[in-house]
């Protein structure tokens, strides 16, 4: 039987927000964890990466919205489809929701957002200490929540690959333009 | 579906792959995020060696956690442009925030008390950059690094007889520092400190030429020194108040100094002064107009951050900038946290 696969468009997008996402996840907690000079260096990564996710991601969601996804094994337990279709939602409401939050804190502090020197984007909330801390909490906690999504996804995927052999993997992990067999 | 037992221990072998794969994964986050890192100095341990032993100043700045907000202008001259291609340097007039501040995380001290004064300065762009600098009235920081820094601010705490003069004798660079903190002058008003960058930056200019540079504000009145038991007996908030009636009188004046290192002078470390002939510039001046309590003034939930550059300046080797950076914004994130503890008296004040 021909299973088909995520077309190569959506594959590209998927493994470019993949690595951006994880080492926009390491360098939050590792910019936060030092006073030495890379601080500057990874907080002037940290905020045009989450920019470029935040477009990737819509982009994403277009192409998603336009050309659907495969749909799971027939066999796949009710249960392990909702958690997969549940994960994938929570995915892209933290792939949307953080680059928007943290923007939005660096707003309500009144720092400049800067992208890179002399580009910046304008405030998105109005100065506000009670915004800026709601804000912060909100991009701390979801950064763990997001890691630990991250690596729920890559088990399920291992979990498909190693253990149910079902092809869900190859419907992303596929590098032919064509449909596996 | 009934499985026969190579297919069982082959799910097994691969669960536990995924287990281990998973958990290298958590590991590496941890080790990033320092927690397996005790050692290390992180905003959070620095921000905790201020801590005095009553307790953090809870809503305030955790260091130079007593202020009061100014407003003005800075006017630019336009000779600045020679180093420098930031907008602020071009002649014109540029709207000035800052915050005149004691260095003691105590937001009670008595102003007698305290020995660094500071200036936290934003001067804002038409073009929306925004220069913010943090200087004090030191003619050279305390030491050379920030993991000094940190050591200093544990042996300055410590009950241990000791502790003060183990740290001494191991940072000779501390001399410099203690000179002037046991023998500069005192004065008694802010209008009359000359507040010091210390740090080195990067001004780059319209030809893409880098200049390492320094700067100083140079008060326009003239410094009388006084005593410090005399300080004393001025009352607790005698700064503040001074301030206050000498800008209501009049504008109080800063001239904005730049200079220039030679090649090969020290940047990156803000212990070591350069050469008194070294080029400066006359770039502006800096005139505070308005005076506001911090508790409902406009500089009260800005974060004075040194690394905050418009185009046209940069962070040099020196340490010092990115480590102030990452712990003001601790300090920020916590102070903003603890607005209730800090209550403001307008209703309906800046937010």
């Amino acid at each position: 039987m021909i299973r088909p696969i995520f077309t190569p468009l959506q594959r590209i997008l998927h493994w470019v927000t993949a690595v951006c996402v994880l080492a926009m996840l390491f360098i939050g907690v590792g910019m936060v964890s030092t006073v030495m000079p890379k601080y500057l260096t990874l907080v002037s990564i940290h905020k045009p990466l989450g920019i470029a996710i935040l477009v990737l991601v819509l982009i994403r969601l277009a192409v998603r919205l336009l050309r659907g996804a495969p749909p799971l094994p027939a066999d796949l337990p009710e249960s392990l489809k909702l958690a997969a279709h549940l994960s994938h939602y929570l995915l892209y409401v933290l792939l949307i929701a953080m680059p928007l939050i943290g923007w939005g804190m660096l707003s309500a502090a009144a720092y400049p957002v800067r992208l890179y020197p002399g580009f910046y984007l304008p405030a998105i909330l109005p100065q506000s200490d009670r915004l800026h801390t709601i804000l912060w909490n909100a991009h701390y906690f979801l950064a763990f929540a997001f890691f630990a999504l991250i690596l729920l996804h890559i088990a399920a995927a291992f979990f498909h690959l190693l253990v149910r052999k079902d092809g869900v993997f190859e419907t992303m992990a596929s590098v032919s333009g064509s449909p596996s067999k | 579906m009934p499985q026969s037992k190579p297919a069982a221990a082959s799910a097994t072998r691969s669960l536990i792959l995924i287990a281990l794969l998973v958990g290298a994964a958590a590991a590496a986050f941890a080790y990033t995020a320092g927690w397996l890192s005790p050692a290390r100095l992180t905003p959070n341990r620095m921000v905790d060696a201020f801590t005095p032993p009553g307790g953090p100043p809870l809503g305030h700045r955790r260091n130079h956690a007593k202020g009061i907000c100014f407003t003005g202008v800075f006017e630019s001259n336009g000779a600045g442009t020679e180093l420098s291609r930031a907008q602020i340097f071009a002649r014109g007039e540029y709207p000035a925030l800052g915050r005149l501040n004691l260095g003691t995380p105590d937001a009670n001290a008595a102003d007698a008390s305290v020995r660094v004064r500071g200036m936290g300065l934003q001067i804002s762009a038409p073009d929306g950059e925004k220069w913010r600098s943090a200087m004090i009235n030191a003619p050279v920081f305390a030491v050379s690094t920030p993991q000094a820094f940190y050591q200093l601010l544990l042996a300055s705490k410590s009950k241990a007889p000791n502790a003060m003069p183990t740290f001494v004798a191991a940072h000779p660079e501390f001399g410099g520092f203690a000179a002037w903190a046991k023998n500069g002058p005192w004065t008694g008003s802010y209008a009359e400190e000359r507040f010091n960058s210390l740090d080195s930056f990067i001004f780059e200019d319209s030809k893409g030429t880098s200049h390492a540079v320094r700067w100083s504000l140079v008060p326009a009145a003239q410094p009388v020194p006084v005593p410090p038991e005399e300080l004393a007996t001025r009352g607790p908030d005698f700064l503040e108040q001074e301030i206050t009636r000498r800008v209501q009188g009049g504008p109080v004046r800063w001239t904005l100094i730049v200079t220039a290192a030679n090649p090969g002078d020290p940047t990156a470390d803000p212990t070591r002064p350069w050469p008194p002939d070294r080029r400066t510039i006359e770039v502006g001046t800096l005139i505070a107009r308005q005076i506001e309590a911090e508790r409902d003034g406009p500089c009260r939930d800005i974060n004075f951050d040194p690394t905050v550059l418009p185009a046209g300046i940069k962070t040099s080797d020196d340490p010092f900038p990115a480590a102030r950076s990452s712990v003001y914004a601790k300090s920020y994130d916590l102070r903003t946290a603890e607005a209730a503890d800090y209550p403001r008296a307008v209703i309906g004040g800046a937010p």
